[in-house]
């Protein structure tokens, strides 16, 4: 291969091939990092993934990391590897915006426990990626700034609420991004773009530097071009963080050799609530080829019941939007971010800060989440909405008596028109089959398993049992090495 | 009609601890606006609370010293507001699961005369509860400021039953729990720092009736005295109200202390709906068996519990209990001066601390720890003097050398010659009568007003002792001897 042709390619390698090739020194840090901005300066105009992106900041640490190999102390599969960063992870020195108007002009003055462990493994943190505001949405569409597009169908939107992250990637703008999932923010988006996304158990990584959605569902998670590569970005990022109360103190075993060591038969779960009304007959097909798979290669495939699937979205939306409207409530104009030029006093000052700098999806939830947590109503949907969610990972748990992991559709239906969903309610059920995954803690995937007629991507969601990472990623490895669905790139 | 008040009290106590409740950097007082501070106290997109252990630690005592039980399992909830001083918009507190229930404290009343004891009461508390403290605006002529070194404090709110019947007993039990507090190394309670903080419900109700009546809480009570007075103050101003025929309205008012003078904040209707929950971000806290175990081990004894057995094993008056026992450091310094002194000589130590201690304290401006007088000193001093080997006076200047020197009383009296020889007053006064009768022209010169005259007796009796009596004892042996010639 010709260094020209190879070099034009790095941008759609993944971590592995590009691991190896800095290993053998066949290329540098810089000349990746290099390709990968070139590859965003071409596209972007057309995907709108990132909201802003440091070019000399990116070759600077790619020198650094060229530098550390030539020294003979490279740090890892991870070393020299463009990782591109959701909008809501703090990043010393770089913006953090949440995509909202509100924190447009604020600087991080500190890293991310994430970020801290991406620069240790000796990753590029390059660029901040395009989400719905707060994380608030499902298709981008609620970004203060701009809609980021579907790199398969630039009139379709990538999924949200980490649209950037998974638009990046499928787009070759990145190695591997980060984003965070609360209701399915970064399975979904991965669904829509064909990518591997993995939100992991809650707990196992640190959310610390996370700007909060709803802290009892936020997660952070890498977006892949592979499973095995899924495996090398939860190996850095994963473990107990003593600056964050909800992360879990674990022995974090090696993700990778993981995915030779446990080689199965499984025993799979298919939930018939999954599969019922509003399911597209296209992903549907997809998703039980893949289920065929399984059975093909010796897996058990049972039906199970999860009977409390129906009140997920609502109590996802009591719970969710209670949490919102405390965790956002900081965003004043007092300290930082957007301070409204034209208020009277200091109640005025709260009331035109918040209504200039909010958009309309985060305000609704702000008002919703105030009502349910109000005196009187507090016992009517916070406690009971809690109570439900119990109901809900006792569901999966009692699965887990009988079976290893789960498969379900990621999304109803593959990626749709930007504007197609103006009702926030019909919005709010993009996210059926990957809420009740937060609600319940568990760590939940998703695998590229097909395309549409329409040749629009399709995910499966895989759903392992609690802090079973390494064997959800062997379960899912199993198929998608098997299957070169995500070796497809779009035509851009 | 006769009307009786019925007070609760909320007491906010700032934990003594060397970093916040939920972050590392230091708590403090007095620093630069706004360095005491961090991501996480100035709730910065992102940042996340990790509680510190050292202020549970700290309230699990404060509880079991004041009797409280303490709950097995303790959570945290957001207390939901706007105010510029509390960054996040909610405070991190304790909603229906506190870490301290029931308990109470003991209070005295004044007593009939300063030196008899007051009656005892126990005044129950509801519960305590930890959460952190919030920042500080200061208001400036065209802006407010705030700063947020306070933000972030561990703070304890310990609220009392509306069990206290008086302006009085509201002082007392302040004055308790502030000893407490301070016995316990749990806070330094200084109230001009913020450390203490105290808001009282007040009602009042025509004696015999047990419905409550419209409670008026009283803010901005800055001292101990201030908040007597502005009970005092508001009992008055509610019984005024009422007797003119008019109702107390359900409100916040504010206490001038210097003004003495209240005016209302804010009525009930613009009362705020907190929308507490419990803190997703922060896990409920186990408190075990073995972790009260440890910290009852570090609890002090009381001063209540001190004063019993002050009078009890040290045969000391109450007078010197109670201004002993309120200083922690001073009580131990009487304990270890009274154990080194022997037995019997507890109350001349005593008196020792309370009088000269505390007076040469007093003129030289400093602390007891900062004193050169150590008990070993006041134990010797007192056992010198309990054997005859120093009189009064010589005492006295003893004991003012010794706070300059720092030197022992027994090398100070060598050095000054101070000591009493013979120790044996009869024998003194044997030398004295001998040498009256033996120099009858020298006395006859002193009773008719020569005072010089007295030196020619004293040279008979030096002789006598061979040198070694005090010459201040001659002195006021000799003319003692003389009187009654």
């Amino acid at each position: 291969m010709s260094q020209a042709a190879m070099t034009s390619e790095l941008f759609n390698k993944t971590i592995t091939e590009l691991a190896a090739l800095l290993e053998a020194k066949t290329i540098t840090s810089v000349q990746l990092t290099e390709a990968v901005i070139a590859r965003t300066q071409d596209v972007e105009e057309r995907v709108k993934a990132f909201n802003s992106f440091d070019t000399a900041d990116a070759l600077s640490q790619a020198a650094a990391s060229d530098a550390r190999r030539a020294a003979g102390q490279a740090l890892g599969p991870l070393d020299g590897i463009p990782i591109g960063i959701k909008d809501v992870i703090a990043v010393t020195g770089q913006p953090l915006t949440a995509s909202s108007k509100m924190l447009a002009n604020f600087v991080s003055p500190y890293d991310a426990t994430v970020t801290q462990k991406l620069k240790k493994a000796g990753a590029v943190i390059w660029g901040r990626l395009n989400l719905d505001e707060f994380a608030m949405g499902s298709s981008t569409e609620n970004s203060a700034f701009h809609t980021t597009r579907n790199p398969y169908n630039l009139d379709c939107v990538p999924g949200g609420s980490s649209g950037g992250s998974a638009a990046a990637l499928a787009a070759g703008e990145a190695i591997a991004t980060l984003g965070s999932d609360t209701g399915g923010s970064i399975r979904q988006p991965a669904a829509l773009c064909n990518v591997v996304g993995l939100k992991p158990t809650y707990g196992l990584v640190s959310r610390f530097g996370l700007i909060a959605f709803a802290s009892s569902l936020d997660q952070i998670g890498p977006f892949n071009r592979t499973v095995e590569d899924a495996a090398i970005t939860l190996q850095a990022i994963a473990g107990y963080d003593e600056n964050d109360s909800t992360s879990v103190k674990i022995e974090i075993p090696d993700y990778r050799a993981a995915l030779k060591e446990k080689k199965g038969p499984w025993r799979i779960g298919i939930p018939k609530e999954y599969f019922g009304e509003g399911l597209d007959p296209e992903v549907a097909a997809a998703v039980e080829k893949a289920i065929e798979f399984y059975k093909s290669i010796g897996c058990e495939i049972k039906s199970v019941s999860l009977p409390h699937t129906e009140y997920g979205v609502g109590v996802y939306y009591i719970i969710a939007t209670a949490e919102c409207s405390s965790n956002l409530s900081r965003y004043d104009g007092i300290r930082y971010g957007h301070r409204s030029a034209n208020a009277k006093d200091i109640v005025d000052l709260y009331y035109k800060s918040r209504a200039e700098g909010f958009g309309p999806e985060v305000k609704r939830r702000i008002i919703l989440g105030t009502y349910v947590l109000s005196s009187g109503y507090y016992d009517a949907y916070y406690l009971r909405a809690q109570k439900v969610r119990t109901l809900i990972r006792q569901d999966f748990l009692n699965a887990y008596n009988e079976v290893d992991a789960i498969i379900t559709p990621t999304t109803p239906t593959p990626a749709f028109k930007r504007g197609a969903k103006a009702d926030p309610l019909a919005m709010y059920l993009c996210d059926v089959y990957t809420i009740g995954v937060n609600l319940a803690g568990l760590p939940g995937m998703s695998v590229p398993c097909g395309f549409s007629s329409g040749g629009l991507p399709i995910g499966m969601q895989l759903i392992g049992q609690p802090f079973k990472e390494a064997d959800l990623l062997a379960i899912a490895n199993a198929y998608d090495s098997a299957h070169d669905w995500s070796k497809r790139t779009p035509n851009l | 009609m006769k009307y009786e008040a019925v007070i609760g009290l909320e007491v906010h106590v700032q934990i003594k601890t060397k970093s916040k409740m939920f972050t590392r950097v230091a708590a403090g007082y007095g620093h630069p606006s706004n360095t005491l501070t961090d991501p996480v106290v100035l709730a910065l997109p992102g940042v996340l609370p990790v509680m510190n252990k050292a202020a549970i630690d700290a309230i699990i005592k404060a509880g079991l010293l004041l009797g409280c039980d303490i709950a097995p399992i303790c959570k945290w909830d957001r207390k939901n507001y706007f105010y510029p001083d509390s960054p996040k918009n909610y405070q991190i507190s304790q909603f229906d699961q506190p870490i301290c229930l029931n308990g109470s404290v003991e209070i005295e009343l004044p007593g009939a005369a300063r030196n008899i004891q007051g009656e005892h009461k126990s005044i129950a508390l509801t519960r305590i509860h930890l959460e952190e403290d919030v920042g500080k605006l200061n208001h400036e002529a065209f802006d407010s400021l705030v700063d947020y070194n306070r933000a972030g404090t561990p703070l304890m709110e310990i609220v009392s039953e509306p069990v206290i019947k008086s302006a009085e007993e509201a002082y007392a039990y302040l004055t308790s729990l502030r000893a407490t507090m301070i016995y316990g190394g749990i806070s330094d309670c200084d109230m001009e720092k913020g450390q203490l903080r105290c808001d009282a419900n007040i009602s009042i109700r025509p004696v015999g009736e047990t419905k409550l009546g419209t409670k008026v809480e009283l803010k901005n009570l800055n001292s101990i005295s201030y908040v007597r007075d502005g009970i005092a103050h508001e009992i008055q101003r509610q019984l005024a109200v009422t007797q003119a025929g008019g109702t107390i309205v359900q409100e916040t008012r504010d206490y001038d202390g210097e003004a003495g003078v209240s005016q209302s904040l804010r009525s009930k209707e613009m009362a705020h709906d907190y929308r507490y929950f419990p803190d997703p971000d922060l896990m409920p806290v186990k408190v075990d068996a073995a972790w009260k175990a440890r910290i009852q081990a570090e609890c002090p004894e009381l001063p209540f519990a001190k004063q019993t057995r002050f009078q009890t094993d040290y045969a000391l008056p109450y007078t010197l209990t109670s201004v002993l026992v309120w200083d922690r450091a001073l009580a131990d310094y009487f304990e270890e001066a009274a154990k080194l002194a022997g037995s019997g000589k507890a109350q001349a130590v005593g008196n020792w601390i309370v009088n000269d201690l505390q007076r040469e304290l007093g003129v030289a401006k400093i602390d007891l720890t900062d004193s050169r007088i150590r008990p070993a000193h006041i134990a010797e001093l007192v056992k010198l003097i309990d054997a005859g080997t120093l009189l009064s006076n010589a005492a006295k200047e003893v004991f003012i050398d010794m706070a300059a020197t720092g030197e022992t009383p027994s090398a100070i009296v060598a050095k000054k010659g101070l000591a009493a020889v013979p120790t044996d007053s009869t024998e003194l006064e044997g030398w004295c009568r001998e040498a009256i009768a033996a120099n009858a022209k020298s006395v006859a010169e002193f009773k008719a007003g020569k005072e010089s005259a007295i030196n020619g007796l004293k040279g008979p009796i030096m002789k006598a002792s061979k040198g070694k009596a005090n010459p201040k004892l001659v002195d006021e042996t000799l003319r003692r001897c003389l009187a009654v010639f």
